[in-house]
């Protein structure tokens, strides 16, 4: 019953939502159910938390590779849990403090390298081997061009030019990539729905 | 090693070294550059400006600080707008580390215009799993939020009487970074009609263009560009504006570092044979 439960439950759960999108009827049940799905992930938080916890002790207890790192991950973790759920989290505590100067620079400071790896990217990664390799490196030059300013500097009708681009074969091209995802994803969850796969059970 | 040989095995920091120099020179040396505007951000634009003072837009900031330089700029601009409009609004941050960030920019936004919580804005806050959260407010704000931000009832903000689902909101304009989007796309408008309008990272720009032209979204704002659009168009020129500049030189840096790697690389080439 262990892996047969959680199969009927997949099961009963993705036939309500699909049944709701084509019965109102079904409406109320639906809203019971969503609910308890909140409910059940602010759950899965803290058993992601745990995980956090157990892990990293094991590696600092056995001094393993970088263990100094994972102390001052589990000091913050411990420092932010208590903050949060003892001070409150709202603008003037220092909750909000840590967050305004420590994560939020920190995590622009992330984003702000992609910059500087884009760069050393296009220099030393983006070589024309090939045709196909070419029309994409035109293509992207032409789109960095029309996207800024310069390119209506450069020619007028740069800018609708890239508009173009990125409103026909661009679109197109996107487009046919998306419907096979769709199709793949309508497949899997499928799959999910009838038991036929069970990875996100975990185990054997 | 011959010169072309050299180049291709140039260190990385020489290249960061560059980069660094060039989008400086703009910030020393500031200069204007015209703005083209697209039609995909005049419709989110229009959207905002054709809202009668009143009625409520629902406004999501779903993004963490990483996207803050691009997105910042959006979010700040619509709240601008809207409350310059008499434009009611409800807002939510469904991005982890969104909230705080969120509350930041609405407690600046609604004190320049003298805007009271719970009668001019409604600020939901967070709850985990967007794709459940989206869903559940199309039949009922109240499921995923029984209370706002703030812990106070929604039955109890004025401006929520009577304001049950996406039906009584005129449109959702998601500020969006991350996967998010496409829930916005599946169940607020496809399940339940709702009009949507996104401002998303460069990088997430072209993903959506097929679901402008399917009409299943109404208006893009796309990077920094389309900040800076919008920033014009609501003649409110700030920091995206200004970031075109600096966007500008760093395009040409990285079309020029393609240009020299290649030819680099077939100049090496050439003469190896």
């Amino acid at each position: 019953m262990r892996r047969e439960v959680p199969v009927i439950i997949c099961f009963l759960a993705g036939a309500l939502f699909i049944g709701n999108y084509f019965s109102p009827k079904l409406q109320p049940v639906a809203q019971v159910v969503n609910q308890w799905a909140i409910i059940c992930i602010a759950f899965a938080y803290v058993l992601g938390v745990a995980n956090i916890f157990r892990i990293n002790y094991q590696v600092i207890t056995r001094k393993g590779k970088d263990w100094i790192y994972k102390v001052v991950l589990i000091v913050g973790l411990i420092l932010m849990i208590y903050l949060g759920i003892f001070r409150g989290v709202k603008e003037g505590t220092a909750f909000n403090w840590v967050f305004m100067n420590a994560i939020y620079p920190m995590q622009a400071t992330m984003f702000a390298l992609l910059a500087f790896y884009i760069a050393s990217a296009a220099f030393r990664a983006f070589r024309i081997r090939s045709w196909e390799a070419a029309l994409l490196g035109i293509t992207a030059v032409l789109v960095m061009i029309g996207r800024v300013p310069l390119g209506e500097a450069v020619w007028k009708e740069f800018p609708p030019f890239t508009e173009w681009i990125m409103n026909v074969p661009q679109l197109a091209a996107k487009r046919a990539i998306m419907i096979g995802a769709a199709l793949g994803a309508i497949s899997t969850g499928l799959k999910v729905l009838i038991g036929l796969e069970k990875t996100y059970m975990g185990g054997e | 090693m011959n010169f072309y040989e050299r180049l291709m095995q140039l260190d990385r920091r020489w290249i960061y070294l560059g980069v660094a120099i060039a989008v400086t020179i703009p910030v020393l040396a500031p200069f204007k550059v015209p703005v083209y505007i697209t039609p995909e951000a005049k419709a989110v634009y229009e959207f905002v400006e054709n809202t009668k003072p009143g009625e409520i837009i629902f406004l999501a900031i779903d993004y963490d600080p990483n996207a803050m330089a691009e997105l910042h700029p959006m979010a700040r601009t619509i709240m601008r707008q809207s409350f310059s409009r008499g434009i009611r609004l409800i807002i939510s941050a469904l991005s982890q580390n969104g909230p705080g960030m969120a509350e930041q920019l609405i407690s600046q936004i609604s004190k320049e215009y003298n805007k009271k919580n719970g009668m001019d804005y409604v600020y939901l806050g967070y709850k985990p799993y967007p794709g459940i959260t989206i869903l559940a407010m199309g039949q009922n704000f109240r499921i995923p939020f029984p209370t706002d931000y703030y812990g106070t009832p929604l039955d109890s903000l004025p401006m929520m009487d009577g304001v049950r689902n996406y039906d009584d909101v005129k449109g959702i304009i998601s500020i969006v970074a991350g996967n998010i989007a496409e829930y916005w796309i599946n169940y607020a408008n496809g399940r339940y009609k709702a009009k949507v309008f996104f401002g998303v990272t460069g990088v997430m720009t072209a993903d959506y263009y097929p679901f402008l032209q399917s009409g299943q979204l109404l208006g893009l704002l796309g990077g920094l560009k389309g900040a800076s659009e919008y920033e014009r168009l609501a003649k409110q020129e700030g920091v995206a504006t200004e970031g075109m500049s600096i966007q500008t030189v760093a395009h040409l840096v990285v079309i020029a570092f393609i240009v020299v790697g290649n030819i680099g690389f077939f100049m090496s080439k050439k003469k190896k044979r």
